[in-house]
């Protein structure tokens, strides 16, 4: 039975393959199937994906640079933050919390007019920092990193304390190298949402040079007509870093993911 | 002295959690509370805003393309739900079990496709249910003497391409979810069933759905959110927020076509409030009905 639905999730990515092989026409005449024809299957689309009057690479850069520093900050912050909320009883603690479950709560989207204007009248559209800074305390990261550092023993806490570590010393020495696994879980997480983030990057960039790969490929697609020949190879090339980002970190992303486990 | 104070265990939390702090202020609070404001304005962007009262919300009642929107989303939200919640928790359990062969091969099988974008993902289901005769969708109706259809012409089937791409994105990731909760559950229970002698459906009815349900519960919560949520899904499948009839168009479809589109702000931002009071009350009778509060936290 198994066989048989890994055969069913997979096919999709079987029919990109060969369609990125295909030209154009054949796609809009027939659609995506999965017919092996290799009297028509041609390298065209790759050479014009690498050498062709395109944007594909500058978007693509764009992407890489953008999910690495989305990816840094988030975790620097988010990690930080769940090390406040777990090691530290202090005043207004649990209201704090109630916001982040609360943001865990409400779409996303409904924000998305009020913080349109808001980074109008902040200047920052067309800028990445509109794009990384509303998501650098990732409410669901905030949540993850403090279940996982609730399993962590006070006594280690207390213990760098008396060898007169700082509070924030505790933090970097300590607690960072511990929390290793999450980071792996939550990085490729976030690495997924950055690299595939459509909507709101697609709100606040208009420079063609700063789209990312997802609003370029999304250009490709216009209601007077559609490029299938670099939408198709450029689909099938925009899933290898990230393919390859989750295969590298695959073993300890699982651990991580089931380290933090959901505790309700 | 700043340094002292600084570093002090009374305020280091605070440090810790100040970024936090800002950006719910910055980029959370003050925009939702920026949305209700509008909600009772006649606004569009650069223009000064004109109070209207209530008359926003008392149009959108009568708003039937809002309706048709409300109805495309509940129903998404019910039909994602009901197919991966289960599912995901059964092939969780499969995988789960020590002897089957190839369990690390299918956890990843079924989790790459959430590594593809929307826009990838989008463009593949929206060819492989074109209505030409030989899209594969088409191909496979021909296999058993049915169609061609056009497949995003019709509310129905348009249905059935939407929920096959949530499916297939999502059902991987739901997996991984069960399975870590599947982990907390001691392997003694099992043992002590067995010795009782439970069949494999007892353990499951009684052991497995039971000590699962913190997981079950976050699952559900962040699927109604995803479901009540849904827009890029809709606007890769029909290229555009406009699709036949509004077959497709969702709620924040709605809200995007009436504050972006047609730049209504005050309209679109009641569309963003009616939308998060549903979503409030789908999720805390949820987890009212499925007892998160009367828990310990």
């Amino acid at each position: 039975m198994f066989a048989i639905l890994s055969v069913l999730v997979i096919l999709p990515f079987y029919a990109i393959t060969i369609a990125s092989f295909k030209p154009g026409q054949e796609l809009i005449r027939y659609g995506l199937n999965l017919k092996l024809d290799f009297s028509v299957m041609t390298l065209h689309n790759f050479v014009f994906l690498f050498t062709g009057d395109n944007s594909y690479f500058v978007w693509f850069f764009n992407s890489v640079t953008l999910t690495v520093v989305q990816v840094a900050l988030t975790l620097l912050v988010s990690s930080a933050v769940a090390y406040g909320f777990a090691a530290y009883d202090f005043k207004g603690k649990n209201v704090l919390f109630i916001c982040v479950l609360m943001i865990m709560m409400v779409p996303f989207e409904i924000l998305l007019l009020p913080l349109y204007t808001l980074t109008y009248d902040l200047g920052l559209m067309n800028t990445y920092t509109a794009i990384i800074l509303p998501g650098v305390a990732s409410a669901g990261t905030i949540f993850f990193f403090r279940q996982y550092l609730i399993g962590v023993p006070k006594e280690m806490i207390a213990a760098g304390r008396v060898d007169g570590a700082s509070e924030y010393g505790i933090y970097v020495r300590l607690i960072v190298p511990v929390m290793k696994p999450a980071f792996a879980a939550m990085g490729i997480l976030n690495a997924m949402q950055s690299w595939n983030n459509l909507l709101w990057p697609f709100m606040v960039l208009s420079d063609p040079g700063k789209y990312t790969l997802p609003i370029g490929l999304k250009t490709l697609l216009t209601p007077y007509g559609n490029n299938y020949d670099l939408l198709i190879v450029g689909s099938f090339f925009s899933i290898f870093p990230i393919f390859i980002l989750f295969l590298a970190f695959q073993r300890y992303f699982v651990d991580g993911m089931t380290a933090g486990a959901v505790k309700g | 002295m700043v340094k002292r104070f600084l570093y002090s265990q009374k305020v280091a939390p605070y440090i810790f959690v100040l970024p936090f702090v800002l950006i719910f202020l910055v980029f959370w609070l003050y925009p939702l509370l920026n949305s209700v404001e509008m909600s009772f304005q006649q606004t569009t962007l650069g223009q000064p805003a004109q109070w209207i009262g209530t008359d926003n919300y008392a149009k959108l009642l009568g708003d039937t393309i809002f309706l048709k929107a409300v109805e495309n989303s509940a129903l998404y939200m019910v039909l994602t739900l009901i197919i991966l919640i289960p599912f995901p928790m059964l092939f969780a359990v499969f995988i789960n079990y020590k002897f089957m062969w190839g369990r690390e091969f299918f956890k990843s099988a079924f989790f790459f496709p959430a590594l593809t974008s929307v826009v990838v993902a989008g463009t593949i289901f929206r060819l492989m249910f074109g209505e030409m005769d030989g899209s594969l969708m088409n191909s496979v109706l021909k296999l058993f003497g049915a169609g061609p259809v056009k497949f995003l012409k019709e509310q129905s089937t348009g249905f059935v391409a939407l929920v096959s791409l949530a499916a297939w994105r999502w059902t991987g990731v739901n997996i991984l979810y069960f399975l870590a909760g599947l982990k907390n559950i001691p392997d003694e229970y099992y043992e002590a069933a067995s010795i009782d002698g439970a069949s494999s459906f007892q353990k499951f009815t009684r052991i497995t759905m039971p000590l699962l349900k913190p997981t079950t519960v976050y699952v559900l919560t962040i699927s109604i959110y995803g479901g009540m949520a849904m827009f890029v899904e809709s606007l890769m499948l029909w290229n555009g927020n406009n699709s036949p009839k509004n077959i497709g168009l969702t709620i924040i479809g709605y809200l995007y076509r009436q504050g972006i589109e047609k730049n209504d702000l005050g309209y679109a931002a009641t569309v963003g409030i009616v939308l998060l009071l549903a979503t409030m009350i789908v999720n805390l009778t949820q987890l009212t009905f499925t007892g998160l509060f009367r828990k310990e936290e």
